[in-house]
């Protein structure tokens, strides 16, 4: 077991291609990280970078302790699972699991006891004799996470291992993997473009975005507490609504006013710190859980009237997509027992108390 | 239609359909009219030759008389026969091996060869077996040549004695193993190099990261997964090699004293050269066995891992 650290780690590919732009992170001993962003942020890379499968252009990457920058991979014990398995096709899911341990040349009575040891705890010890070919995805997820589990080492990474599985498995996997950890304990560092399996599974999550880091934290605190507007809208599902409007001075308070003319009033306790953004035009960010049917109670609440264009009924929710203005693409979660249909109007109410503000230039939370 | 909505309903009502017409629906007719081009190219091709061989070999010389298995005893207690036999193995068994590894390490090193270059040195590289070999065979005749031999002229620049390549029948052996080599090597290499690239890369990744050395990546992953295209190339290569013809034919003739023949060029010289058609065919006749052997065993081997692994 072991912390991972990286500190300034730069890949730049030919023509000056930066994947990864200079990125500083720590990772705890134990730790559940997953690293989250779009396609091509430098998430893989980094991962790839401390399995030592890419090169590092400049920076530093130590794995308890060790600089392990000029390592290669079979030194640096790791374990790793990827996503389209790599399981060895022509040998049984013994020898998958036992190849590692083969080539370390451990006494063949441990291997036996490691193999059959993690093979019970993913419940595959009927597969064991088995080829790759005989065995469905989420079994062969399993295999390569056993085959993981019997190194018993310092740190395992996961490399997107949930993307090739149907949604039902997905989640199931999602479990499995938690709670192996949970037994194992292992140091992990995960990779996924799922904002979901991010915030399930990881301890801390780290937002990735065009080659560095845009925030670090737990699943709760990027969803509550977003730093920036890329933040704000990759984490949570359906994703944040940003709405133009101006921050404008009222009798009592700040107010934010919209493209339409209506006001929304800024809660009191949020006066002294966007009191410095008075007079200037801000993003508006409100979740759609926070944008929902007329309330009743304490709070600042404001109406918005809207047309809805497309119902979504979830079954626990409905989902409201709508515009306003130039703002498109927003959406709201009311009760499911209100009838609401497309092109008809719908009062809504925004809870401020909840709002994020945003400032447009920098894509930074006020 | 009829009422279940099957087509039979419409051929009951314009009355029940005839034998021929029942047959020409049968799935298994439309496959065997399909197939029935390629049937008749087989046995008029393959077949029928193989078989007029083997009745061509059971008559006598002048073919006017059948005469069973005379002419197999009497190649079988030819001094001559069995050196062709040694020769045509020790011929095929060494040339498919060197192929084999030589087409190895250059389809090794083109895969590390960046895309961008490796173009240029695949074409380059693929000369040799895209010449006819005849034409190539005649080139490397003038170059063993004992006056003006070019290899010879260059051993002589490092100080290496003269050596008689086509006038000593072990040196000949071995130049035919050569030529041979370097006209068969590129096939080997370019199905190497596909069966390289069609390994997946996150495999070698996994070894190295489960702690495999370069050679243990190459043992544990590279080698079992081209085990089907070794076996198959090396087949294909042993078939074709050990029924060579034209290296030997343009090299040596079988030379000096017959003692450079394969059974392909011994069975030219007994059946045509000499008028002896039927023991030509009875000397060609004795590769099938053996072939047919290593192709059992080879294909065995491919099905049982495309069963595994596919």
């Amino acid at each position: 077991m072991a912390e991972v650290s990286l500190r300034k780690i730069v890949k730049a590919y030919e023509g000056d291609v930066q994947a990864v732009k200079g990125i500083d992170l720590e990772i705890a001993d134990h730790e559940f990280c997953v690293l989250v962003g779009p396609s091509g942020c430098g998430k893989s890379t980094t991962l790839r970078m401390i399995a030592g499968l890419e090169e590092i252009t400049s920076g530093e990457i130590s794995i308890g302790g060790t600089v392990v920058n000029d390592i290669p991979p079979r030194d640096r014990d790791i374990a790793m699972v990827f996503q389209n398995y790599a399981l060895y096709p022509h040998m049984s899911v013994y020898d998958n699991m036992a190849f590692g341990l083969l080539l370390r040349k451990f006494p063949k009575a441990e291997i036996d006891r490691r193999v059959k040891e993690a093979a019970r705890i993913l419940d595959i010890t009927v597969l064991l004799d088995r080829k790759p070919k005989a065995l469905s995805g989420g079994q062969r997820q399993r295999v390569a996470m056993g085959r993981a589990i019997v190194r018993d080492p310092k740190v395992f990474l996961f490399d997107e291992p949930l993307s090739n599985l149907d949604a039902k498995l997905r989640v199931q996997m999602r479990t499995e993997i938690k709670k192996v950890h949970q037994t194992v304990k292992t140091t992990t560092v995960y990779v996924t473009h799922d904002q979901v399996e991010a915030m399930t599974l990881a301890d801390r999550v780290v937002v990735m975005n065009h080659g560095i880091i845009e925030q670090v934290g737990p699943p709760q605190e990027l969803y509550h507490r977003p730093a920036t507007r890329f933040v704000a809208g990759f984490i949570g599902s359906p994703a944040m609504n940003f709405i133009p409007a101006r921050l404008e001075n009222g009798a009592a308070a700040l107010n934010l006013v919209l493209a339409d003319g209506s006001v929304l009033p800024v809660p009191e306790d949020r006066t002294a710190r966007y009191k410095p953004h008075a007079g200037r035009a801000v993003l508006l960010g409100l979740r759609p859980e926070h944008l929902t049917e007329p309330r009743e109670g304490r709070g600042t609440y404001a109406d918005i009237a809207i047309q809805p264009e497309v119902i979504e009924p979830m079954g626990m929710e409905t989902l409201v997509h709508f515009h306003m203005g130039e703002a498109r693409d927003l959406c709201a979660r009311i009760d499911p027992t209100l009838s609401a249909s497309p092109g008809a109007p719908l009062r809504l109410t925004a809870d401020m108390a909840h709002m994020h503000l945003l400032d447009p230039e920098s894509g930074r939370v006020v | 239609m009829a009422a279940d909505g099957s087509l039979a309903g419409v051929a009951l009502r314009r009355g029940a359909p005839n034998s021929l017409q029942r047959f020409a629906r049968r799935r298994s007719s439309i496959a065997l009219l399909m197939t029935t081009p390629l049937l008749v190219i087989i046995i008029g091709l393959v077949a029928y030759p193989a078989f007029y061989a083997i009745y061509l070999s059971m008559l006598n010389r002048r073919m006017t008389e059948f005469v069973g298995t005379l002419n197999y005893e009497i190649l079988l207690e030819s001094e001559t026969f069995w050196m062709v036999a040694f020769q045509s193995c020790f011929f095929a068994i060494t040339a498919v091996l060197l192929k084999a590894l030589i087409g190895f390490w250059l389809a090794h090193m083109l895969h590390d060869i960046p895309d961008k270059g490796q173009r240029k040195w695949r074409g380059m590289l693929l000369v040799p077996w895209v010449i006819p070999p005849a034409l190539s065979t005649l080139g490397w005749w003038w170059m063993f040549d004992p006056s003006y031999s070019s290899i010879n002229w260059l051993l002589a620049v490092i100080s290496v004695p003269e050596v008689p390549w086509l006038g000593h029948h072990w040196w000949a052996r071995i130049a035919i193993i050569m030529v041979n080599v370097w006209i068969g090597a590129p096939f080997f290499m370019i199905m190497y190099l596909a069966a390289l690239k069609s390994v997946p890369e996150q495999l070698y990744e996994a070894a190295a990261i489960d702690g495999a050395t370069g050679f243990q990546r190459l043992r544990y992953v590279t080698l079992p997964m081209m085990a089907n295209i070794i076996s198959i190339t090396v087949l294909f290569s042993l078939i074709v090699t050990f029924a060579n013809y034209d290296i030997v034919r343009v090299l040596t003739n079988g030379g000096p004293r017959d003692l450079t023949h394969v059974f392909a060029s011994y069975a030219f010289q007994v059946g045509i050269l000499s008028g002896n058609i039927p023991r030509g065919a009875a000397v060609s006749l004795f590769m099938l066995p053996l072939l047919a052997l290593c192709a059992f065993f080879v294909l065995r081997g491919v099905v049982r891992r495309n069963k595994e692994q596919m």
